[in-house]
């Protein structure tokens, strides 16, 4: 039984004769929280696109929950869920249509979308304000809400694209349980993020420098790895050696 | 299926929450009709004409009558020679249009001589007016003429006889419905569609939308419904206003009116759907829904201005303006009631500019994501 549930191997993206991402091999097992980290401009966003199915590699070979990124992005698209940073639920629609909707285009069934939607706004606490437009609630719920949409249809993978943008500690702290929870089911976390404490919550993290991984393993592993107290350190000590920025 | 109508029904739900945009969608075209028809008119109706009459005989106060008679006319008579009434401050005021003076012994010129003169002056800083005016008074007075020469015996009197076919009394309805049909259509469903579309770009949601298994060109055709579906209310409320309320004949089959504007929609539709995959912002995308297709429609379609009349280059053109071919087939249909094989190049031209969009869409969108 393979656990591996995302796998590169000289995995490369060019735009002409610029390489966004050049030659990143890694594999991400089951249930493991990625952190996927990099200056703007290091290639992240166009890796996790590659892994998503929506941009064709140029080379090199990826498996995303056990499919192949060329050929079989339709069954990758079944089995990951997605959050972007940008805000990802639609404000004039109220939460429940929201949930209703999302379920709908994953194909779940009238009868699972109402019982995972009950559970869902039951957990998040929001039994009462089902009818509310998404418009009106805080950023914090709607980030709350927008990663438990992403994950309704049981997703193999989430991806998430710095999801925690803007929101209060208090809240990044709730958003955290929840991916921890996440992770416990068995969903594979894949995240981005610009916060370098919270790259120490993840299991696993990689740092990308100009298009090339330039460091992987545990947050631990890597501040011994950098002799460096913190992430922070280790980040700075990779990033000053990156010849793009955006 | 399934995926597609919770797709669908989001869209509705995004259509009918916005109440201020969905009243302007649906009551337009209702405005527009009712303006054009009533306010926008060229018909003449009642014009104050003033008649200087200098003759005072018989033959003038029947020429007077004559005009007062019409439904175009409203006579009024002026005497030079009495009041101080001022011609040139009349028509500067501006309520006065059309001037008619009757030169002094107009019956025996007439009996005596066998012809005789009439002057008509016409305020022509609005010409379209004033041929029009022109045009209607000396229809007139031909008549009178003719009247007149019938009493007495004329060898040579040759009459042409204008019969003006399918629209006998030139009312404008007959060209301003089947424009507005065309013009809130091509309103609805080019900017309508391709703001719904760049809007999920906008707002991040697109994102989300590519990433899961829904096919994207399904994204496109699913926030397409809701417009069809309000343009074909649209499209009954101009034809309900222009039959019941503008009097407006309909000749020909309904079925063919409904399927070829369905096509119509479909054009537009491929047009907003192909505009939003050049766009990034909302706001562009209304730009060009407004400038390169609005104003073309308005311009090139032959609703407003002849195309007969026009340079080549720009007959040439308007052959790409969907509204053009559509502007033809709803009169062919509705007033002069023709049947399919008589428009059909039109509905080829339609279909053409539809298979053309449709395939630079798709290619446009494979671009982008690849």
């Amino acid at each position: 039984m393979n656990d591996k549930v995302i796998e590169t191997d000289e995995l490369t993206k060019k735009f002409g004769s610029f390489t966004a991402v050049d030659k990143i091999s890694f594999s991400i097992e089951k249930g493991e929280i990625f952190g996927f980290l990099g200056a703007n401009g290091a290639g992240k966003t166009t890796a996790m696109k590659m892994l998503c199915g929506l941009s064709k590699p140029t080379s090199g070979k990826a498996k995303v929950g056990g499919f192949d990124v060329y050929t079989q992005t339709e069954s990758i698209k079944k089995n990951i869920g997605y959050m972007s940073q940008k805000f990802s639920l639609y404000e004039d629609l109220n939460i429940m249509e929201n949930i209703t909707f999302y379920g709908g285009i994953y194909g779940l069934s009238s009868k699972e979308i109402k019982m995972r939607g009950e559970a869902l706004v039951e957990k998040l606490g929001l039994k009462n304000e089902t009818k509310k437009m998404v418009a009106s609630l805080p950023l914090g719920w709607k980030q709350k809400l927008a990663f438990s949409v992403a994950i309704l249809h049981e997703p193999k993978i989430v991806f998430l694209d710095e999801p925690t943008g803007g929101v209060d500690p208090v809240t990044r702290r709730q958003f955290w349980n929840l991916i921890y929870e996440a992770a416990q089911r068995g969903i594979t976390v894949f995240l981005t993020t610009h916060y370098m404490d919270e790259a120490e919550y993840c299991d696993r993290i990689s740092i990308m420098v100009d298009g090339r991984i330039d460091a992987i393993g545990t947050p631990g592993q890597l501040r011994e790895a950098f002799k460096a107290t913190n992430m922070d350190e280790v980040f700075y000590s990779l990033a000053r050696g990156a010849k793009r920025s955006e | 299926m399934k995926q597609f109508m919770a797709f669908v029904k989001k869209e509705f739900v995004h259509v009918l929450r916005d109440r201020k945009t969905l009243l302007i969608l649906i009551g337009m075209p209702i405005m527009q009709i009712l303006l054009f028809g009533f306010a926008m008119s060229n018909e003449i109706k009642e014009t104050k004409v003033v008649i200087v009459d200098q003759a005072i005989d018989n033959s003038s106060a029947k020429l007077v009558a004559r005009i007062d008679a019409s439904e175009y006319f409203d006579a009024e008579i002026r005497d030079l020679t009495i009041t101080d009434f001022n011609i040139e401050a009349a028509f500067k005021k501006g309520d006065l249009k059309i001037l008619l003076i009757i030169p002094p012994s107009f019956e025996s010129h007439i009996l005596h001589e066998g012809s005789a003169q009439l002057r008509i002056i016409a305020d022509a800083s609005d010409p379209n007016t004033a041929s029009l005016l022109t045009t209607y008074l000396t229809s007139i007075i031909q008549d009178f003429q003719k009247d007149n020469l019938s009493i007495q015996t004329i060898p040579y009197n040759i009459e042409p006889e204008v019969r003006m076919i399918y629209n006998p009394q030139l009312l404008s309805a007959h060209n301003f419905v089947p424009g507005v049909m065309a013009l809130v259509l091509m309103l609805v469903c080019v900017m309508m569609t391709a703001i719904t579309i760049v809007r999920e770009k906008e707002l991040g949601t697109m994102e989300v939308l590519l990433v899961s298994p829904y096919k994207p060109a399904l994204v496109m055709i699913s926030k397409a419904v809701p417009y069809l579906a309000l343009s074909w209310i649209n499209l009954i409320t101009i034809v309900l206003l222009g039959v019941f309320v503008m009097g407006l004949p309909f000749n020909g089959s309904i079925l063919l009116l409904f399927v070829e504007s369905t096509l119509f929609i479909l054009t537009c539709l491929t047009i907003g759907i192909f505009i939003s995959n050049i766009t990034s912002s909302q706001q562009v995308a209304m730009l060009i829904s407004l400038m390169g297709m609005m104003l073309p429609t308005v311009l090139l379609s032959g609703f407003v201005f002849p195309l007969e009349n026009m340079p080549k280059l720009l007959q040439w053109i308007s052959n790409v303006i969907p509204a053009r071919w559509y502007y033809v087939i709803v009169k062919d249909i509705m007033i002069k009631g023709t049947g399919f094989m008589d428009i059909l190049k039109e509905t080829l031209a339609l279909l053409t500019i539809t298979a053309f969009f449709f395939i630079m869409s798709i290619k446009k969108f494979k671009q982008r994501l690849a």
